[in-house]
């Protein structure tokens, strides 16, 4: 990250006369640094949820901009998030069913599909490529707007740039990630059938039906709105990552980057802890 | 430190006097990272006059424009608008005082995301919400008329010229109709003849609507045309201020190499 020595390994350096390579000089590691940077980030980031949530929650509201943030982070996203639970959905049927055939337990065969692709592969999948499209599209777009003054601009017009840019991207984020996970699931469950049917043939009702059995809402309505959480996730990371942006052409570029990588990580590792709590508070 | 400040002002005006400060800086400093910018600025901009900022790049010319609107927060000394410090205003004070100023950045700064009508169009949206669409677009047509860039209304930032958007820049800054106008170098990058429209374009805005300015610029010939006042600053003081006149009678060397080089 910024500002870190870079510290050179022991492979790098050069070779001592009369010094044992046994024992190699051993590089200071940049430990401080690294720890610095770590809690800086995470300030900076708790600092700006803070500005964020104040300037979200007080009017005026920018409702306008929230509905074109809706179009852009859900229809847009629509497709990729569709093909992808699609692509999904399909290879799962595929996979289950060779593994389940060894078995004999065919039969199980719908159910398998829709539990794994509702429950969590829709979610995941749906998290991750919003995470890599809108995220590295919000990273990308604030960052242009900080290093082109944009954003100063905003302010200079006594326009809250938190308000405007950050709470209505961040918001469109938690309220189209649910949205656009029942698209990945019911393309997940659509292509679920379609592998199988190609396989053995299969009424989709049939499918259904047997999909769903001695199911309940608890089972589907947590996994599909444990993806709000992954929305904010990524609307905050990918806007703190624009507007913290320095430099020109190259920040903007690692700030797209550091959005969807980050994005990324905190969307899995966020999801190891949901399921834990989902499991706990409904089951 | 720098050299001692010369006697400043030597307004043509008496009346001129008596009119109280717009904007007022008093002993302003600024680092960053440790590097200082700003050592002790002091300057000072009534109504209906326009004050020229100049020195060589890098000696917070910028900053202190940033700082006069509070995007950046001086280390010490204060920036008083209307004889408010701002340091004291709360974010919606600060907002409200900067209702009353209009920033033409160096680059424009133009929202590229939106034409040009959006662009000017866009201050009025969220502060005038008492207009209905056709008073704004009739305001819009009106300042872009004003700029000399009707019939530029569709057109995106990125289709016209550097020239032509600092036009519409300057349009979206008046779009307020702000008591104080802070250029931030608005003929850099532009040809002569472009430079010479800009410029006639502040002198006829400053005509009509008398304002408080500051430009900050490196462009002598732009400043000598449209300012009252100028202040040269080296090394992050002010080392003269003055009329024109004033700065030519100078026997500071760095004010008579600057002078020669322009």
């Amino acid at each position: 990250m910024n500002g870190q020595a870079i510290t050179p390994s022991p492979e790098m350096l050069p070779a001592i006369p009369g010094h044992s390579s046994a024992h190699p000089p051993r590089p200071a590691i940049p430990t401080v640094g690294l720890v610095n940077g770590f809690f800086e980030w995470f300030g900076g980031l708790g600092t700006f949820s803070w500005r964020v949530l104040r300037a979200a929650v007080t009017p005026p509201y920018e409702w306008r901009e929230l509905i074109r943030q809706l179009d852009e982070v859900g229809s847009q996203s629509l497709p990729l998030v569709a093909l992808a639970g699609a692509a999904v959905g399909a290879v799962l049927s595929m996979e289950v069913r060779s593994s389940m055939a060894r078995f004999g337990a065919t039969s199980i065969l719908p159910s398998a599909v829709v539990y794994s692709v509702i429950q969590e592969m829709g979610p995941t999948i749906t998290g991750l490529v919003v995470s890599g499209r809108v995220g590295a599209g919000i990273g990308a777009e604030l960052a242009s707007m900080k290093v082109t003054e944009q954003i100063d601009a905003i302010e200079v017009s006594a326009i809250n740039p938190y308000r405007f840019l950050a709470s209505t991207r961040i918001l469109a984020c938690i309220l189209m990630l649910p949205l656009l996970t029942v698209a990945a699931d019911a393309s997940g469950v659509l292509m679920g059938w379609v592998a199988q049917t190609l396989v053995q043939p299969i009424s989709f009702h049939q499918f259904i039906v047997t999909g769903f059995a001695g199911s309940t809402l608890k089972d589907f309505l947590p996994p599909t709105f444990k993806t709000a959480v992954f929305g904010l996730i990524i609307g905050l990371v990918a806007c703190f990552q624009g507007m913290r942006t320095r430099g020109g052409a190259e920040g903007v570029g690692r700030a797209a980057t550091n959005s969807v990588v980050l994005a990324s990580l905190f969307v899995i590792l966020a999801d190891v802890v949901l399921v834990k709590l989902i499991l706990v508070v409904f089951q | 430190m720098a050299t001692a400040l010369e006697t400043p002002t030597s307004l043509q005006d008496p009346e001129e006097h008596s009119r109280p400060s717009v904007v007022a800086v008093e002993d302003l400093f600024k680092a960053f990272d440790g590097h200082v910018v700003l050592k002790g600025i002091g300057l000072t901009v009534r109504r209906g006059e326009t004050l020229a900022v100049l020195g060589r790049s890098g000696t917070g010319k910028s900053v202190l424009l940033r700082l006069i609107v509070g995007l950046e927060t001086p280390d010490s000394g204060s920036v008083c608008i209307n004889a408010n410090s701002i340091a004291a205003l709360s974010l919606d004070g600060l907002n409200a005082v900067r209702m009353k100023m209009g920033f033409l950045f160096q680059h424009a700064a133009l929202y590229d995301s939106l034409t040009v009508g959006e662009n000017v169009a866009f201050p009025l949206e969220h502060h005038r919400r008492d207009l209905s669409k056709s008073e704004r677009g009739e305001r819009v047509n009106q300042l872009l008329a004003e700029v000399g860039m009707e019939g530029n209304l569709d057109k995106m930032p990125s289709d016209i010229s550097g020239g032509m958007q600092k036009r519409v820049g300057l349009a979206r800054a008046l779009a307020l109709e702000p008591e104080i106008l802070l250029l931030d170098e608005p003929t850099a990058g532009l040809d002569p003849i472009s430079s010479g429209e800009i410029d006639e374009l502040v002198l006829k805005l400053q005509r009509e609507r008398q304002m408080a300015s500051i430009v900050v610029t490196h462009d002598l010939h732009s400043a000598k045309t449209i300012a009252n006042r100028l202040a040269i600053l080296d090394q992050g003081s002010v080392i003269v201020e003055g009329t024109f006149d004033d700065l030519q009678q100078s026997t500071i060397p760095f004010v008579q190499e600057f002078l020669s080089h322009s």
